[in-house]
């Protein structure tokens, strides 16, 4: 059974169509990718998957429950992680913080337990630092702990973002433009991490990227839209020679009258 | 045992309170202003908790401090005393003793409900226009008292000196200050606790990016009701504190003037830090009654000062940072354990 | 209830929804530049009834000895005019020298809103403190004629209010529209950071926006003082709140949306009161705003900010 499947997904903004009918079926493990022009609807369809926006028309399965309708929470504790465009961090909250609280769901107590302190408090709260603090070692972050975001450095903010996106325990990834605005070397590592982060904490991860580089590098298998619906859907060489990508991406090609 | 320490301090200060204000040595004024400080304190902290922590724009903490004054209030004169209003004391006034808490928290429990009719349009509302909301649930709740002729509509209602003397009759001590100690302890201590765990953290999540906070795993529309309920329960709380150490109270109390000086001890304090909360509270009583003499003239004074106050400390007296950030070595006596984070 | 009292309600709401209105947009528009809910805008009302006050008394010939002779209706003009450009005096001052200061330091913007209350505090107390707290009457300038046609009763001063106010609304959005001042107004409310990259004088237009907005308050001042002469200290509390309300309830930033948020409100409050017991009509009118604001969060013309993730 496939890990999320979304069936003939339709969504409208007022009039505007932003997807239509589309199709995503990814099974455990894969790394896809999902590319396509600028509003071509990629991340609109990142929002229905994390709950942020209901479709108008289809069915998203993950698991094989139907989440569409779920609160985004609600999403996120079933195992569905994700990273934004703009990166989206708690600037006031140290990053420790920032990777302590996206483990809300995992919490378990509430708020008279919180100031009774009882003993599953306790130890809900070292298990929550625990992994906090385990994912920080892992990437590399731990020197920063108590820095705030936003004085980090870009590349290490989306580090942040990731780490954030992996501690509340996914067993989906969606990595929205994760390369933007990094420079060369920068690029290379989020390569090698992406690359990691798959194999170490077997996750499925759907990747959002313009930039053609880490696409080609990493993803398995990819899906190109273009105006809400599916273009194509191969591997990186299949679509590298695709007539109709080539076609988004570049415009048609016309003869020219003289 | 450290973990203790400002808990035994705390209790150590006041259980002199009491003390020297049963000896005499601290007059009836004083005390007077001891228990405005401690009022002023569960006010400012519980209001920073929506203002400061959660980052909304609460205007209307004076209404939540109506609810809870009249429903303790009521129910202790009804139950605890002789009144022209409800006749003889339903119990025996000796259990006033016991029961005072008792009230105090169904007052508390009161106001947390009313704190549901800005909870949820919060769900769907934010920043100025939630503003709006608090102000006229503050209206709201100011002029359904003002139009409920049986606890005295606009002309207000009293008796609860009636409560104290009989607790005081059992017991002889100033027992509004004992009160308003206890009180004032287990706010700061409640609100101290929820916001240092991860769950109440995500309160500051929900500042920083509710869209991030929601998608990432944070129920925000439970966030906010928890905030909402806690910060106006409290704010019942200190209202029936209030009630009793003024023994009256009439709707034109809890107006939105009311409100306002609780604003400015949050901001004077600095948003989101809760021993700024408490310094402000404390400041800004003494303030009030060090320009009483003044008379009219006091509220153009007072008002001028806070002005130059916001103008050299922009972000309040604290900003976000807390007395322990500024002196570390009160950690030892504060904030027990220093959590990793 | 009958069609003479159903309508001659409707006039008594226009008239108390203009004050509304006028007062409302002050609001509104410093709202729309600086993000900035001015709580001492209700005062500046109350500041601009005063100033009025005491130069038509002054022309009236009550102090120093001397008359000026005029008829009351030129005093009366002159007043306004004189009451406006005075009193928007006094909001740019405030904005000066309590607001701005605030801003440059990188404030959070509640502690300017902090500070505008304390402004207010500072108009209603001072006042108190300098004329204390006897009553002032407002001279009577114009002929209070009233006139009666199929049973509605209506005065000319009410008639002015509203015409008065109807033909501020046309200036003002012609203004805001039209004029370059005008539309850097709204280029700031639509992005803040972009104008003054794109050489616009964000500070004229922040005291262009505090002249508009104050005189507006001062002339709801003049024109509420006419038609109920009684001047006191904490007028503008209570009817600076309300206004608030009415510019939120609009859909604050909008100037339409001040005046039909200020009608709306009036509307809401005198036919409150002419079918229910006077001492339900706040709790009426904030209810029905709760129930509003809760269906229809942004008010009648705001626009939710789509927010891009």
């Amino acid at each position: 059974m496939a890990l999320l499947e979304v069936k003939e997904v339709t969504h409208f903004f007022g009039g505007l169509r932003a997807v239509y009918n589309l199709n995503l079926s990814l099974e455990n493990g894969e790394l896809v990718g999902l590319i396509g022009p600028n509003g071509a609807g990629k991340t609109t369809m990142f929002n229905l998957v994390s709950g942020f926006y209901r479709p108008t028309e289809g069915e998203i399965r993950f698991n094989g429950k139907d989440i569409s309708g779920l609160r985004p929470h609600q999403v996120t504790s079933l195992g569905i992680a994700r990273t934004f465009q703009n990166i989206r961090l708690w600037n006031s909250l140290s990053v420790f913080d920032n990777l302590c609280i996206s483990q809300h769901h995992l919490l378990g107590y509430g708020f008279l337990q919180s100031v009774l302190r009882t003993p599953k408090f306790r130890s809900s709260e070292r298990r929550v630092k625990k992994t906090a603090e385990e994912m920080l070692r892992m990437l590399g972050l731990s020197h920063y702990a108590l820095e705030f975001p936003k004085n980090l450095p870009y590349g290490l903010q989306r580090r942040v973002e990731i780490g954030r996106a992996l501690s509340l325990r996914p067993k989906l990834l969606l990595l929205d433009e994760p390369a933007a605005g990094m420079n060369p070397g920068e690029v290379d590592e989020l390569i090698d991490l992406i690359r990691w982060i798959r194999d170490e904490f077997k996750l499925t991860v759907l990747l959002i990227e313009h930039h053609m580089r880490v696409v080609m590098n990493i993803c398995e298998r990819i899906k190109v839209v273009d105006f809400g619906e599916t273009i194509a859907d191969g591997s990186p060489e299949q679509i590298r020679q695709n007539r109709r990508v080539i076609q988004a991406y570049l415009g048609e090609e016309e003869p020219v009258n003289a | 045992m450290r973990s203790y320490s400002s808990l035994l301090s705390y209790i150590a200060l006041g259980v002199l309170a009491v003390i020297a204000s049963k000896t005499g040595i601290l007059n009836a004024y004083v005390q007077i202003v001891l228990m405005f400080i401690g009022i002023n304190v569960i006010l400012s902290t519980s209001l920073n908790l929506v203002n400061g922590y959660m980052g909304e724009f609460s205007v209307g903490h004076a209404g939540f401090m109506a609810v809870g004054a009249y429903i303790t209030s009521v129910l202790n004169v009804m139950l605890f005393t002789q009144s022209s209003l409800f006749g003889p004391p339903l119990l025996n006034p000796s259990s006033a003793l016991f029961l005072f808490p008792v009230t105090l928290l169904i007052g508390g429990i009161g106001a947390a409900l009313a704190g549901l009719l800005v909870a949820i349009p919060s769900f769907r509302t934010r920043g100025d226009y939630l503003a709006i909301i608090t102000l006229a649930v503050n209206y709201i709740v100011k002029s359904s008292v003002e139009n409920i002729q049986v606890i005295g509509g606009a002309r207000g209602f009293m008796g609860m000196r009636n409560v104290i003397n009989s607790m005081q009759d059992i017991i002889n001590i100033p027992w509004a200050l004992v009160w308003v100690i206890i009180c004032v302890g287990a706010t700061v201590w409640i609100i101290y606790r929820f916001v240092n765990s991860t769950y109440g953290k995500g309160i500051v999540a929900v500042r920083d990016d509710e869209i991030a906070a929601e998608i990432m795993s944070v129920n925000t529309q439970r966030m906010k009701m928890v905030a909402f309920m806690l910060s106006s329960g409290l704010a019942g709380i200190a209202g029936g504190l209030f009630a009793h150490v003024l023994g009256y109270i009439n709707p034109g109390t809890f107006t939105i003037m009311k409100s306002t000086e609780v604003l400015v001890m949050v901001y004077l304090g600095g948003m989101g830090s809760l021993s700024g909360s408490v310094l402000s509270a404390i400041l800004f009583t003494i303030i009030l009654e060090a320009f009483r003499p003044l008379q009219v003239a006091k509220w153009v004074v007072v008002p001028l000062l806070l002005i130059l106050l916001m103008l050299f400390r922009p972000e309040g007296i604290m900003g976000h940072r807390e007395l322990t950030d500024i002196f570390p070595r009160l950690r030892r006596w504060f904030g027990a354990k220093e959590e990793r984070g | 209830m009958s069609f003479e009292i159903f309508f001659q309600n409707l006039l008594n709401a226009l008239q108390w929804g203009s004050f509304y209105a006028l007062i409302a947009l002050g609001y509104t528009m410093v709202y729309g530049v600086l993000l900035l809910i001015n709580f001492a805008h209700g005062d500046i009302f109350m500041v601009g009834a005063y100033i009025g006050f005491f130069f038509a008394t002054l022309l009236m010939g009550k102090y120093a000895g001397f008359s000026t002779g005029l008829p009351p209706a030129v005093i009366f003009g002159l007043t306004v005019l004189v009451t406006m450009v005075l009193t928007a005096g006094v909001g740019v001052a405030i904005e000066r020298i309590a607001y701005r200061p605030l801003r440059r330091k990188g404030a959070s913007r509640l502690y300017v809103v902090i500070t505008a209350l304390m402004c207010g505090l500072i108009l209603e107390n001072g006042n108190l403190a300098l004329l204390g707290a006897s009553r002032r009457n407002f001279p009577e300038l114009l002929p209070n004629t009233v006139h009666n046609i199929a049973g509605v009763t209506f005065s000319n001063v009410k008639i002015l209010v509203i015409v008065t106010t109807i033909l501020v609304f046309i200036l003002l959005e012609t203004i805001v529209r039209k004029t370059k001042l005008g539309m850097a107004m709204r280029a700031i409310s639509y992005d803040r950071m972009a104008v003054p990259l794109m050489g616009i004088p964000v500070d004229t237009v922040i005291v262009f926006t505090f002249i508009l907005g104050s005189s507006m308050a001062a002339l709801a001042g003049v024109l509420f003082a006419t038609a109920y002469p009684v001047l006191e200290p904490y007028m503008g509390a209570l009817v600076g709140w309300k206004a608030f309300i009415a510019a939120v309830l609009g859909g604050i930033g909008e100037i339409r949306g001040a005046f039909v948020g200020g009608f709306l409100l009036g509307f809401v409050e005198i036919f409150v009161a002419a079918l229910f017991p006077s001492t339900l009509r706040d709790l009426i009118a904030f209810s029905i705003l709760l129930v509003f604001l809760s269906i229809k969060p942004t008010g009648i013309f705001g626009i939710a900010r789509a927010t891009k993730i």
